[in-house]
């Protein structure tokens, strides 16, 4: 049943069952499996994650080990949740595993769920992996350097309102991975195009535009990243639908940055 | 015994903040690397406060029980900052700003706080645009305002619905690049369990790595708790699955005191419960009310689809009894309305627990493309949750704890009564008094994080000045030695009741005796109930898996005992609190018309508790006062009719 057909055959108070095949894994070095879990009577109300949280309820009773999956706000913004459901990351429907419902799955039906798992992400326990290399990737230029402290006033630098747009359609990006997840290559190209593009739309963006986009590109080379080949798998998976243009404009600035000459910063330092 | 002294600075309130400046101590920035600065926490504040403190020079520790400083709760905040730039010359200025917040939180606030905090409120602006937050602006490139509830001026900046997001990642971003530059040590999945005290002082905590499951301490010369609030105490709440209270208790346990902890705010618009399994509330921006209007059938049971009652017999209750504010009330003030109308059965919905929340009259004067670009995400949001178009239907909404006014007792320095200990945004109480205005909290994190204390904590690390104490001191084993009994404790007893189970409960205890109204005797039996819960979980929790590994169960467990003693407290802080006043109300006290009724001379003050019962033994709670002082504005009734 597809999620527009479900919406239209309201079912409140209802409930259903589902056949779960769950990544189970100790720790990150040991061996995984799938082990497989029957949950009943779930309220088609209910949300994909407080549906595992019944399953753990029942684990729990039973002094079983609950299945480790991270979620935090459970409303789509915080990123945490990162769930391959059915061999999509965060399951069907462009919105994070937390914004997915019980109602958008059939009664009966058998759903594999396994981690974030690439070749950067590694699995810590069960469903949970370490996304650290996209906060590297920040570290290594997604910012603008300013201390805190007095600023000139923001309306002497007037920004056109459609390129304001266009930078939060960029800075929308909530950090989940999924477009990681879902490249066939592994790139973080996506999660790193968008934080350029961001700051290359904005005025204050421009002092540091081309040490950005040279350094950011060459960590996530270094973490491990793989590198684009266009699939745009990044781009249907993206809960927050940022388009795959950004990585274009990062290709662009990257080469403009390589030719315009090199990071001078540290130069200047006193000591 | 707790001393409280607030350390208001001398001399007319536009000139304190300056004065105070003028005469604290400072650190060089030669002699600041020599100063170990411990923060818990990185919403707003956290993170804001931690990128400065580094920049400034000093050595930030961070933890965060997350993996990424990013995904703080801060990053949900939806609506909007305030500042009072007047950029719409419609009158405001630091002064309104200052009046709208006290009389918004019902004269219960530090007017010296709550105007320093209107004072810094213009260079949160400038700060954020500097770092590139992209604040939505007009078509002439200017920023643009919009209006929050409580307030006759449009001082709110946004960026679409998402305006948490977007400020958090600018401070996360200015964090990310002092952890680059080595200034900062980031301690993820790392949950603060314990405070640790020498010789009176703050020195360091104790924190258990939640990878694998071991116990660690570190020592430093201030510990800053910047872990948000203690809504989730509540279980349903708008707050993250994984807020908490536990550092602020822990470090409450330990002689930090506890101010106003029963000052909690319901936000009036939330998507409503659907059932049992749920495990969070979602907020819908208060920003909504700038154009959708609310209301119920006239008629109780009218259970004819919304878009076929006709105007005559729809009532718009805000509109109705507040025709100055209209939908545009305060919080409070909303939240109780609706749930009177419930009450009296007109409420909407299976449950008769929901109000309509209608866009029909804005969608036909302006257009759906206005209102799709101002509020769509939140129209897709509202979709994806309840499988309605609010395009078609009206929101239905309903109150849902949202934030907490109360929190750690903290001085002008945003120093606890702990040395050496701080307390920054919704962690401590100081500017929101009984009740927060809509979009001041981004604004408060913000101001603490990064203009106020970068520029008090040097006044109380400067006589430290290689004063060091490392974790090889005795107490920081002692602390160690308790957390690790705390949690064989709770592992070991194997009952039958989860975590959760006992959570929800609680939940549900401290939801009708202790939320939108309140009285004495639901009160006193809440003491007793929160009391049976208690007991229930030192003899009959169930926590399974081992306390060496990722255990979300046992997590929750662990913060589960510390929201049973704060469920406890704020009861208390309700039931001696006899009078009503913003978010308390108290059914003893209101007015003919069903309005708070505030007693100044008895309770215009500041409740302040103090922890001195000994770890393991009854909770002895004793309560201090710190008096109001009105110098600039004599407390008034507050009508926003």
């Amino acid at each position: 049943m597809s999620k527009q057909d479900a919406k239209t055959t309201p079912r409140h108070n209802a409930t259903i069952s589902l056949n779960l095949r769950v990544w189970r894994q100790e720790r990150g070095s040991s061996r995984g499996e799938f082990v497989g879990y029957e949950v009943n009577d779930i309220p088609v109300d209910a949300s994909f994650l407080e549906m595992l949280d019944i399953l753990n309820e029942q684990l729990n009773n039973r002094g079983e080990d609950s299945i480790a999956f991270e979620s935090d706000c459970r409303e789509g913004i915080c990123g945490t949740c990162s769930l391959v459901i059915d061999g999509l990351p965060h399951g069907p429907g462009q919105c994070t595993t937390c914004q997915l419902m019980i109602r958008d799955f059939k009664d009966g039906a058998t759903i594999t769920v396994e981690p974030f798992s690439t070749g950067v992400f590694n699995v810590v326990k069960d469903l949970t992996v370490d996304r650290s290399a996209l906060d590297r990737v920040i570290q290594s230029g997604g910012y603008v350097t300013v201390h805190s402290g007095p600023k000139p006033e923001p309306n002497s630098i007037p920004v056109e309102h459609a390129v304001v747009e266009d930078a939060l359609d960029a800075s929308a990006c909530i950090g989940c991975g999924a477009c990681v997840a879902a490249c066939p290559n592994g790139s973080a190209s996506l999660f790193t195009s968008a934080k350029i593009g961001h700051l290359a739309l904005l005025p204050q963006g421009q002092p540091e535009r081309n040490t950005r986009v040279v350094n950011m590109v060459e960590k996530m080379d270094e973490e491990g990243f793989g590198s684009c080949r266009n699939y745009a798998e990044c781009q249907a998976s993206c809960p927050k639908g940022i388009s795959i243009k950004y990585i274009g404009r990062m290709n662009g600035d990257y080469i403009k940055a390589t030719i315009s000459g090199g990071d001078r910063r540290g130069e200047m330092q006193a000591n | 015994m707790i001393t409280l002294d607030a350390k208001i600075p001398s001399g007319p309130i536009e000139d304190k903040w300056h004065n105070h400046l003028e005469n604290a101590k400072l650190v060089g920035p030669r002699n600041r690397p020599s100063y170990d600065v411990i923060v818990v926490g990185t919403g707003l504040a956290g993170a804001s406060a931690a990128s400065s403190l580094a920049a400034q020079g000093y050595n930030v520790h961070v933890f965060i029980f997350h993996d990424t400083p990013r995904r703080a709760h801060s990053i949900a905040a939806q609506g909007g900052i305030n500042a009072c730039k007047n950029y719409r010359e419609d009158g405001d200025s630091t002064y309104r700003l200052f009046y709208d917040t006290q009389k918004g939180g019902d004269f219960r606030s530090r007017e010296a706080n709550v105007y320093r905090l209107a004072q810094n409120s213009t260079a949160i602006i400038d700060q954020c645009v500097a770092q590139g937050v992209p604040f939505a602006r007009e078509y002439g490139g200017m920023l643009a305002n919009r209006s929050f509830g409580g307030v006759l001026v449009e001082r709110t900046f946004y960026c679409r619905g998402q305006t948490g997001q977007q400020l958090l990642l600018g401070a996360y971003q200015a964090l990310e690049k002092e952890i680059h530059q080595g200034k900062v040590k980031l301690y993820p999945k790392s949950e603060m369990l314990d405070l640790v005290k020498v010789d009176g002082r703050a020195r360091g905590i104790v924190y258990r790595n939640m990878v694998d499951g071991s116990i660690h301490s570190i020592a430093g010369e201030a510990v800053v708790l910047a872990t948000g609030g203690y809504g989730a105490v509540y279980y349903n709440s708008t707050n993250a699955v994984n807020s908490n209270t536990t550092a602020i208790w822990r470090a409450h346990r330990r002689g930090a005191a506890f101010a106003n902890p029963s000052f909690v705010q319901i936000h009036p618009t939330c998507i409503p419960v659907s059932g049992d399994h749920q495990s969070k509330l979602t907020l819908m921006s208060e920003s909504l009310r700038n154009d959708g209007r609310v209301w119920v059938p006239r008629k109780k049971g009218d259970k004819r689809s919304p878009g076929d009652i006709p105007d005559a017999e729809r009532y718009y209750y805000l509109e109705e009894r507040y025709p100055t504010f209209g939908n545009l009330v305060p919080r409070d003030v909303a939240s109780r309305a609706a749930k009177v109308v419930c009450d009296e059965g007109l409420g909407a919905g299976s449950t008769g627990y929901s109000v309509y929340l209608d866009f029909r009259d804005a969608i036909a004067e302006k257009g759906q493309d206005v209102i799709s670009e101002k509020y769509g995400n939140l129209f897709d949001m509202y979709e994806e949750i309840t499988g309605e178009s609010p395009y078609q239907n009206p929101f239905r909404i309903y109150p849902a704890v949202h934030y907490c006014m109360g929190g750690l007792w903290v001085d002008y320095n945003l120093q606890t009564t702990i040395p050496g200990l701080y307390a920054i945004g919704e962690a401590n109480f100081s500017d929101h008094g009984a009740n927060r205005l809509g979009a001041s909290s981004l604004m408060q994190c913000l101001a603490d994080g990064y203009f106020i204390l970068p520029q008090t904590i040097g006044d109380g690390l400067q006589p430290l000045y290689r004063d060091k104490v490392s974790t090889d001191h005795p107490e920081f084993a002692k602390i160690e030695g308790e957390v690790r009994d705390r949690i064989k404790r709770v592992m070991s007893v194997k009952g039958d009741s989860t975590p959760l189970s006992i959570h929800k409960r609680l939940g549900k205890v401290i939801w009708d005796n202790c939320g939108m109204s309140r009285n004495e005797t639901g009160l006193k039996g809440a003491l007793r109930d929160v009391e049976a819960l208690q007991e229930e979980f030192t003899t009959n929790v169930n926590i399974a898996g081992k306390s060496e590994d990722i255990n979300q169960a046992l997590e929750r467990g662990l913060r589960l005992m510390d929201f049973l003693e704060i469920g406890h407290l704020m009861c208390r802080d309700a039931l001696e609190r006899d009078e009503s006043c913003g978010c308390h109300f108290r059914e003893e006290h209101q007015s003919e018309d069903g309005e708070v009724l505030r007693n100044d001379d008895n309770f215009g003050h500041v409740s302040v508790w103090e922890w001195e019962g000994e770890e393991g033994e009854g909770k002895e709670e004793t309560r201090h006062q710190e008096k109001l002082d009105y110098e600039v504005l004599q407390p008034a009734t507050r009508s926003y009719k």
